[in-house]
């Protein structure tokens, strides 16, 4: 049951092998007997849980059920769910019981999924190791002195953990892809627009994006379909016909052109690193596709051009947190001003400080055209490089992170050494175009490695049908730490 | 570029989080590399480039101008840090 696949899942609950609230209750006890160790769930909520399946049971009974219906799905914590706290790993929002649901959390409620808790992350998302979290760190279950990734490391660890069959994630430089590919899992992230934004707490909009993590790119492809839509309450949400993201999946590989950018495989990435990823070309080309070199000559800006634009997106989104409408405000103060400062100054951990800082600064007066102008000019350049890619190849592969997951506390004290493990996903949401993670070996002290699958915009069904042919063959996605 | 400071303290202040001296002075060691890793991007000529402010080429959408939500007042106020005669409180402002 708990290695199982969502086909399967679903195939059982309809033959009636067990009900969704036995499925349920299977998993808040492993949640139960596990989680004290790897610290994946912030909150989890066995009798709003079990009352969904109830609900679930009764769909299945009468014959209405779709893929989803009654299996239990981890939903990150920064993702608004009603009567839920919500509070986006922060401090400022450790009291925020969620007054509505996000559109996310909607579409799942839809399909009769069942809510088994809410998934630690980086404060804000902002991190790649789930370090920051005002909850505490989340754990690697491959080797518990390591970190899981971030932001959404309590999600990644609590699908390769076990202790959901699938969850969400959100990804704004790398968040879904760099957890799934530290924790051995896959994790997608869409098209910028495909899945609503609205209820999901902004870190950076133009670059936020929401996508499923799940064992396999079948999975993944099930709860796109559910993910997926347009939002009107979501102003950027792209109005487009509905595409089922399983339909690609049996398609033969034969002809199909990777692309591996020079700039990728040039200097930076680990041994270990180096090596699985050639095994999974070969792996690639025996199921009929030829590799191509390519080149993204300013791919490897994308960190300081990230560094510029999520910040200074961040530092107008998190000036909502005022202690005024919702979520903590401090205890003694002065005047109004003083109460703003006091409230922003212990409700928000150090990293996120940080970035409102850096965002404060680029957006200032007489530096905004040098940095965040600067930034934006550099962004289309790196979207250019992509596009002309595409004219040569189909799809562009390489790592997802440059090292297997480093050591809890490793980088923690050095930010710029935390920034650089998003290097090869940031890319992609300045561009705003798909890409995911599968876990394709391991490498040092046996952590798990990813492989970095990029496409050039919509072309999700096409990316799980190449992760989907890889998993096949290979077993790594069926690898379990516990 | 160098920063002092005096210009993290300001910064702060325009972001309106109270930072002390001692975190100031923390805070400008980290901010001095990370804007020393995004100078960086001034090695490449931009002149003739057009900003990107957003993945998607997409106009605005509009909608009718009608009412969509209903009050829920109550609700929302029920977790706010401190309310009066159905108003959000917050310390005297004008004297």
């Amino acid at each position: 049951m708990f290695n199982a696949s969502l086909k399967q899942l679903s195939t059982q609950l309809a033959e009636k092998k067990f009900s969704s609230t036995e499925l349920t209750t299977q998993f808040l006890q492993r949640i139960k007997q596990l989680n004290p160790e790897y610290n994946a769930f912030i909150t989890v909520n066995e009798e709003m849980s079990l009352a969904q399946a109830k609900a679930a049971d009764k769909m299945i009974a009468a014959g209405q059920a779709g893929p989803l219906t009654g299996i239990p799905i981890a939903q990150k914590d920064i993702f608004c769910a009603k009567g839920w706290l919500t509070t986006c790993g922060s401090r400022m929002l450790s009291n925020f019981i969620s007054p509505y649901d996000a559109g996310v959390i909607e579409r799942f409620n839809q399909a009769g999924a069942i809510n088994i808790g809410k998934t630690n992350m980086d404060e804000f998302a902002m991190g790649s190791s789930n370090e920051t979290s005002y909850y505490g760190m989340v754990k690697n279950p491959w080797d518990i002195a390591a970190v899981p990734g971030g932001s959404s490391g309590g999600a990644a660890c609590a699908v390769a953990a076990r202790l959901a069959p699938a969850a969400t994630g959100t990804d704004t430089g790398g968040s879904i892809r760099q957890p799934a590919a530290l924790c051995g899992i896959s994790g997608i992230k869409p098209t910028y627009g495909l899945v609503s934004r609205y209820g999901m707490i902004a870190f950076a909009s133009s670059l936020d994006q929401g996508g499923p993590m799940a064992k396999s790119a079948e999975d993944l492809a099930l709860l796109l379909n559910v993910m997926t839509g347009f939002d009107p309450r979501d102003s950027t949400s792209l109005q487009r016909d509905a595409e089922n993201y399983s339909q690609d999946l049996q398609k033969p590989l034969a002809g199909l052109r990777i692309g591996l950018p020079k700039e990728y495989f040039a200097e930076g990435m680990s041994q270990d690193v180096a090596n699985a990823i050639e095994k999974t070309l070969i792996e690639y080309r025996k199921l009929g596709a030829q590799t191509v070199e390519v080149s993204l000559p300013n791919a490897p800006l994308s960190i300081p051009v990230y560094y510029v634009l999520a910040p200074a997106e961040a530092s107008s989104n998190l000036s909502r947190f005022d202690g005024v409408r919702y979520g903590y405000r401090a205890s003694s103060y002065s005047d109004l001003a003083d109460m703003y400062r006091k409230t922003r100054a212990q409700g928000f951990g150090a990293e996120v400080k940080r970035r409102i800082l850096i965002g404060t600064y680029v957006l200032s007066h007489g530096y905004y055209d040098a940095y965040y102008i600067k930034a934006q000019k550099l962004r289309r350049l790196i979207a250019q490089d992509f596009i002309a890619a595409y004219k040569q190849c189909d799809i562009i592969m390489g790592p997802t992170a440059p090292t297997v997951a480093f050591n809890l506390g490793e980088k923690s004290g050095d930010p710029i050494q935390m920034y650089l493990s998003d290097i090869y996903t940031s890319a992609a949401n300045l561009t705003g175009m798909p890409a995911m993670s599968i876990p394709i070996g391991f490498g040092d002290k046996n952590r798990p490695i990813g492989l970095h699958i990029m496409g050039n915009y919509f072309k999700e069904a096409q990316m799980l049908n190449i992760a989907h042919q890889y998993q096949l063959v290979t077993d790594w996605h069926l690898k379990s730490p516990v | 570029m160098t920063l002092s400071v005096s210009d993290v303290k300001r910064i702060a202040d325009l972001a309106y989080i109270e930072i002390s001296d001692n975190e100031a002075k923390e805070a400008l060691g980290q901010l001095s590399g990370i804007f020393d890793l995004i100078e960086t991007m001034q090695a490449v000529d931009t002149s003739t480039v057009e900003p990107m402010s957003h993945a998607q080429n997409v106009l605005q959408r509009l909608r009718d101008d009608e009412v969509t939500e209903t009050d829920q007042h109550e609700l929302y106020q029920s977790i706010a840090p401190q309310v009066e005669a159905d108003l959000y409180l917050v310390p005297q402002v004008i004297e």
